[in-house]
């Protein structure tokens, strides 16, 4: 026998897409008439059956907020910019998603790796941790010592924006 | 502003893992008669980050604009994801005032302001449009009529087309003409303009290699016996992940990445020692054997 599902009512936000297209390079989304060139030119789309890239657009347009802030799948855009390019209707598909997990983000859902990156340019102005072996052999090829990273300055820069509350960086 | 002097903007992954990319650029450069000045201070393009916060991004992006102001030079970079980038937040703030004065804001806080007096260019748009390939074609000592290799661009390099300006993004050819210089073949196979994974390797790594995989194979069936690139993410994912892709699909392939300036290095007649060949994962003898 088949489970019976419950039944939730869909949370609508009938402003959502306004918010979106408020956004850099988001205005267009409105523009987006799902011909689904941007789900078939995916790279991502082919290793992945979640990620379609035209029913994130849709979710967006119907205001379905909650579900699609919410969605994993939301940070599998590679940004490679394939859908961007190749929209006929000059939805800048790739820019709608990072607008999506941008606001993702202000709501808390932040993937690790992000979280990390951001520690590392806060101590040493590089997302990763050079390895000690790395300073070395440039050394020894007769490579210049590498720039320094400004962290005092990088973080006065950054400080005030929303996002660094919700990450709670507190200062180094 | 001078053709030949440039403020040379590392990146994070060429530090990190592309030591050989970095040794060899510095190299060919030198003999072309480009000189290099170093960032006096540094912090990330911002790119990785954008997912998080565009703003975060854009303060990035302009805080390395607005040094390399202060010395009045324009930038190259070795990575297209850093050129691109700089690129983008370049244009976003000459042509949006309010968004200058928000940036401009941030920055002050430590000193610094964006005043958009400078441009931004990947090395291979440097090789191409600044250098030339005449200028080129007349430092190659050694042409490498034996290599019969396949290329690969990367996403930034073109994509997206408004911001990059450089060449067509489905059809790009700087880096084909950049490789034909140096006497090499370059042929041509199914899926060139295809993206790394680089960018979701840390979110989904399954998916990522899925594309290594592809781009892998045909490149096998391309009868081209190397890849060369021009990003060291990209380079990452081949070179580095390549016995990974071999090990979890149960493939072979054996093929040699080289970065494009290590073989225009090994066209110029520069020492094979002198140009990071040691550090790539996958060996590259059969391809220095053949240009014995």
């Amino acid at each position: 026998m088949s489970k019976i599902e419950e039944i939730k009512p869909l949370r609508i936000d009938p402003k959502f897409r306004y918010e979106i297209a408020r956004m850099p390079d988001g205005k267009n989304i409105l523009q987006c008439f799902q011909c689904g060139t941007c789900t078939s030119d995916c790279p991502v789309a082919r290793f992945n059956e979640k990620y379609r890239p035209r029913n994130i657009i849709r979710m967006a347009q119907l205001g379905l907020r909650e579900k699609v802030l919410s969605s994993d799948f939301l940070w599998l855009c590679a940004s490679c910019f394939t859908c961007t390019d190749r929209c006929p209707q000059g939805v800048e598909v790739a820019s709608v998603i990072r607008a999506l997990k941008n606001l993702a983000a202000i709501e808390g859902r932040i993937p690790q790796i992000f979280r990390a990156q951001l520690g590392n340019l806060l101590k040493t102005g590089y997302i990763c941790e050079i390895p000690e072996t790395r300073i070395r052999k440039r050394d020894s090829i007769g490579l210049p010592p590498l720039p320094k990273g400004n962290a005092e300055g990088i973080y006065r820069s950054l400080r005030d924006l929303r996002i660094m509350k919700v990450i709670g960086v507190a200062k180094a | 502003m001078s053709l030949n002097k440039y403020i040379i903007f590392l990146g994070c992954m060429i530090p990190y893992r592309a030591l050989s990319y970095e040794v060899s650029a510095r190299k060919v450069l030198q003999r072309l008669g480009v000189e290099l000045v170093e960032m006096p201070e540094f912090n990330c393009c911002g790119l990785p980050l954008e997912p998080l916060s565009h703003e975060i991004m854009l303060i990035l992006s302009a805080r390395n604009l607005a040094i390399a102001e202060r010395e009045g030079l324009n930038i190259l970079t070795l990575c297209p994801g850093c050129a691109g980038t700089l690129k983008k937040t370049s244009r976003e703030l000459k042509e949006d005032r309010v968004l200058r004065d928000m940036v401009n804001k941030h920055l002050s806080e430590s000193g610094l302001k964006f005043s958009g007096s400078i441009n931004v260019k990947h090395i291979s748009q440097v090789l191409l449009e600044d250098v030339g390939l005449d200028r080129i074609k007349k430092t190659i000592v050694k042409p490498l009529k034996e290599l019969v290799v396949a290329e690969h661009s990367g996403c930034h390099l073109s994509r997206p087309r408004k911001h990059i300006e450089f060449e067509d993004p489905e059809n790009p050819k700087a880096l084909k003409m950049l490789i034909e210089v140096t006497g090499a073949k370059c042929v041509e196979y199914i899926g060139e303009t295809e993206c790394c994974g680089a960018t979701i390797a840390g979110i989904d790594d399954k998916v990522a290699l899925s594309l290594v995989r592809e781009k892998l194979n045909h490149i096998r069936d391309s009868g081209a016996s190397m890849l060369i690139t021009v990003c060291p993410s990209c380079h990452f994912m081949y070179d580095s992940n390549q016995i990974r892709v071999e090990r979890m699909f149960g493939e072979t392939y054996g093929i040699p990445v080289l970065h494009y300036t290590q073989l225009l290095g090994l066209a110029m007649g520069i020492n094979v020692n002198d140009l990071g060949f040691d550090e790539l994962r996958v060996s590259p003898a059969k391809v220095l054997d053949k240009i014995k």
